[in-house]
């Protein structure tokens, strides 16, 4: 395959996955906003929201009144935010245009439905309503995005790209949300378990759509540590690190048998699963949580750059 | 103006052979379903994402082309006599490349003027003396056809660079079957699927001859903002070769390899959808992005094809079009079969003095034009465009051509009136290897939609219809 298309379908994945998670982090944010403050706690909740999307920075350097309806649209619609969701919709369908001949039908049909029905959404980051129909218009696009790869793709390198994509996308999207969120949660000598955060830990399993699973799996109230080992450790949850991982190694394993060699992509990622599969959650707090985050961050973003040196460039 | 042939009905009671069973299903059918219909077919248009972009037009970056649900039907012995004159034709624009860019028979014979060659912008000095594979300059032509009466077809241009619509012809055929299987239930229509095969039949037959049995064909496309990107990924998917951009393909020792993800590739035939000045940034235009360096290097060792050969403008040029009667006769030793439209060359001091006596009846056109911009349709525009249009003819006439306006055939077409006629003209593309000529019958109608207009072209507001050759 060519590399070119190869890194067209490894992008198109992420730009999708990033779509979909901005629109969780909204829709979580947006639930969290409505609460009255007892029940909320602080009032930072919009912040946080851009800051679990990795684009803090580039926010405050527009100089934007930090309101709901500047940040939804920051974080929706703006042009000027290369990770908003339209934007993501967007390249992602500049991408997919480039590689037409390697999607099927069902998979072009899902992103260029996508962003034909975009036009429709103006307007609303003023407009609840109409908001949460966006929400779930995204929500639902990139289902059947993944719904047509799963369904109708070849199993072969060009479905091995494009799923790599999603699960490195979907990994450092879950990480940053945890790190975030637990930083602002969980203020130093602090008990937690009290009323006030329980809205906030559900906010975080809501914008990884894991708050069902989270009460199957451990059958116990919210509980901080029980969050942070079911998005970090749990490979039973598809949105954790665990899991992305192991998809991940089985995807370059696959990469590595149809070429018939491998390299630092598949190395890389061994030793980060490695990492997840001996720890404890114990251990990942007692070395600090923030530390270990940051440390897997850092090395999902080396993994991504192994893969577009090995095979993309 | 004068009333055009029309193809169906020669007059309101008649009907011409081969439209019968479709006159009698339009009579009898109401517009309403002929209405869903066309929303149907549009839904289907741009789903499958068949677009083009206008160039300059910030609004519409993505359109598509408006498609007529009414198909031009063309009967088994018109589809004879056009395809052996189309075969004619395109034999001799090779031959007629290869003698100009090597001995140059034609012009020291005294046919062809060699001031018109050698100072042409689409001759290419590059390719002097170069000895191609196998003497094919023009794989693939689009050969635009019009008609004037029953029995005359004319041809209106020869496209021999890198022709576009055949994505079209396919998806249009596609889109009819889907909507009125009955109709192609009670005619005898010639497939069109097959385009992709003998396309791919005809790429293999013209690989370098240092290629592998089976050879490695590649489209190279400018890329996405191209306004027939979709037609270089349609085209590259339906012959399951690689769509490769010139950022894709690398020069080593003078042989050509794509950047795969399994290391480099060689690469033996390019069927390029890119222009001569876009190829090579080391051997033409510099600032080109979308080439590769050291394309023509590898060119020259013959150890990559280019599918249209580098330089073939020079044969679609207008001026030289005029000259393609005497072109025909002069390597084959044949009559002409299909005609060409009577042309006075403005480089000629009585042609100019004629053209510029009779502007508001003449067509005039840029010698090296198309898309059907920088023309003068002289009986549709006003005193003052005749005017400033004259003014640049006279600066610089060797740059025009003009040709008596064509009463164009009509067709019936699907307009918000309801059935009425409008001009049409034919584009069939010819394949032209190693082995042989290969012909799908049919090709890509374009209809002038606005009544009155004979401007076919998609980017003038143009549309599509489906084209039948009935079989025998």
């Amino acid at each position: 395959m060519l590399s070119r298309t190869a890194d067209n379908l490894f992008w198109l994945a992420r730009y999708v996955e990033r779509a979909d998670n901005t629109a969780r982090i909204i829709d979580a944010a947006n639930r969290l906003a409505a609460m009255p403050i007892a029940y909320a706690g602080g009032s930072n909740e919009w912040e946080s929201a851009v800051a679990a999307t990795g684009a803090l920075g580039l926010f405050k350097s527009l100089n934007r009144e930090p309101t709901a309806e500047n940040i939804i649209d920051f974080l929706a619609f703006s042009p000027e935010n290369p990770s908003s969701i339209r934007s993501c919709l967007e390249r992602a369908r500049v991408n997919a245009r480039s590689v037409r001949t390697a999607l099927t039908s069902e998979m072009w049909d899902a992103i260029n439905g996508a962003w034909l029905g975009l036009r429709q959404f103006d307007g609303a980051a003023r407009d609840r309503m109409k908001l949460n129909e966006f929400l779930v218009y995204v929500k639902e696009a990139s289902l059947r995005f993944d719904g047509s790869a799963y369904r109708t793709m070849i199993r072969n390198d060009v479905y091995f790209f494009s799923s790599l994509g999603t699960f490195i996308e979907r990994a450092d999207n879950t990480a940053r949300i945890l790190d975030v969120k637990y930083h602002l949660l969980l203020p130093a000598e602090e008990s937690v378990g009290g009323g006030l955060d329980f809205f906030q830990w559900s906010s975080i399993l809501r914008s990884v759509s894991a708050n069902t699973a989270y009460h199957w799996v451990y059958r116990e109230s919210l509980k901080p540590w029980l969050v942070a080992d079911l998005l970090v450790l749990n490979d039973q949850l598809p949105r954790s690190l665990a899991s992305c991982y192991d998809n991940i190694c089985a995807f370059l394993d696959e990469l590595s048998l149809a070429y018939g060699r491998q390299g630092q992509a598949q190395r890389v990622a061994r030793s980060t699963r490695n990492r997840l599969q001996n720890a404890t959650i114990d251990e990942v707090f007692s070395d600090g949580l923030h530390e270990f985050l940051t440390e897997f961050i850092a090395d999902n973003g080396r993994l991504g750059q192994a893969i577009t040196d090995q095979y993309l460039a | 103006m004068v009333v055009a042939f029309d193809e169906m009905s020669a007059s309101s009671e008649s009907c011409r052979p081969g439209y019968e069973i479709l006159k009698r299903w339009l009579d009898s059918t109401p517009p309403d379903l002929l209405s869903t219909r066309r929303a149907e077919a549009e839904l289907l248009f741009r789903r499958i994402g068949i677009t083009f972009a206008v160039y300059g037009d910030n609004d519409g970056e993505e359109r598509i082309i408006p498609f007529d649900i009414i198909p031009r039907i063309i009967t088994a012995p018109e589809w004879t006599k056009l395809s052996k004159g189309l075969e004619q034709r395109v034999k001799a624009l090779n031959a007629f490349l290869t003698d100009i860019y090597s001995k140059g028979d034609i012009l020291r014979a005294g046919i062809v003027p060699q001031d018109l060659i050698y100072q042409n912008p689409h001759y290419q000095p590059e390719m002097a003396g170069v000895k191609l594979a196998h003497d094919i300059y023009v794989m693939i032509a689009g050969i635009d056809i019009v008609r004037v009466d029953p029995d005359t077809f004319y041809v209106l241009e020869d496209n021999a660079r890198t022709p576009s619509g055949v994505s079209y012809m396919l998806e249009n055929r596609e889109v009819m079957m889907k909507l009125f299987p009955d109709l192609f239930a009670e005619h005898r229509i010639a497939p069109v699927e097959n385009y992709p095969d003998a396309l791919l039949a005809t790429l293999k037959s013209v690989a370098p001859r240092s290629a592998p049995g089976d050879p490695t064909v590649a489209l190279l496309t400018p890329g996405p903002f191209n306004s027939a990107f979709y037609e270089h990924s349609f085209l590259a998917d339906k012959l399951g070769i690689e769509l490769v951009e010139g950022r894709d393909l690398q020069v080593r020792d003078n042989v050509v390899y794509m950047r795969t993800t399994e290391g480099p590739k060689r690469v033996d035939v390019l069927y390029r959808r890119l222009d001569d000045d876009f190829l090579d940034p080391l051997t033409f235009r510099p600032d080109s992005a979308l080439g590769v360096p050291g394309l023509m290097n590898a060119y020259r060792a013959g150890n990559v094809t280019l599918s249209n050969a580098v330089g073939t403008g020079v044969a679609d040029d207008k001026a030289v079009y005029s000259y393609m009667p005497e072109i025909v006769r002069f390597y084959l030793g044949e009559e002409p079969i299909l005609k060409n439209v009577p042309t006075w060359r403005c480089r000629e001091p009585d042609s100019l003095k004629y053209v510029l006596e009779n502007l508001d009846t003449l067509v005039v056109k840029e010698v090296a034009g198309s898309g059907g911009y920088g023309m003068l349709i002289g009986p549709a525009s006003d005193k003052k465009t005749i005017e400033e249009f004259a003014a640049k003819l006279r600066a610089n006439p060797d740059d025009f051509i003009a040709q008596p306006t064509l009463a164009l055939s009509t067709s019936p077409t699907f307009v918000d009136a309801g059935i009425a006629p409008r001009h049409v003209d034919l584009r069939p593309f010819v394949l032209s290897g190693k082995d042989k000529v290969r012909i799908v019958p049919g090709g890509l109608t374009r209809v002038a939609l606005k009544e009155g207009s004979l401007v076919v072209n998609s980017s003038q507001g143009g549309g599509t219809k489906d084209t039948w050759v009935l079989d025998a």
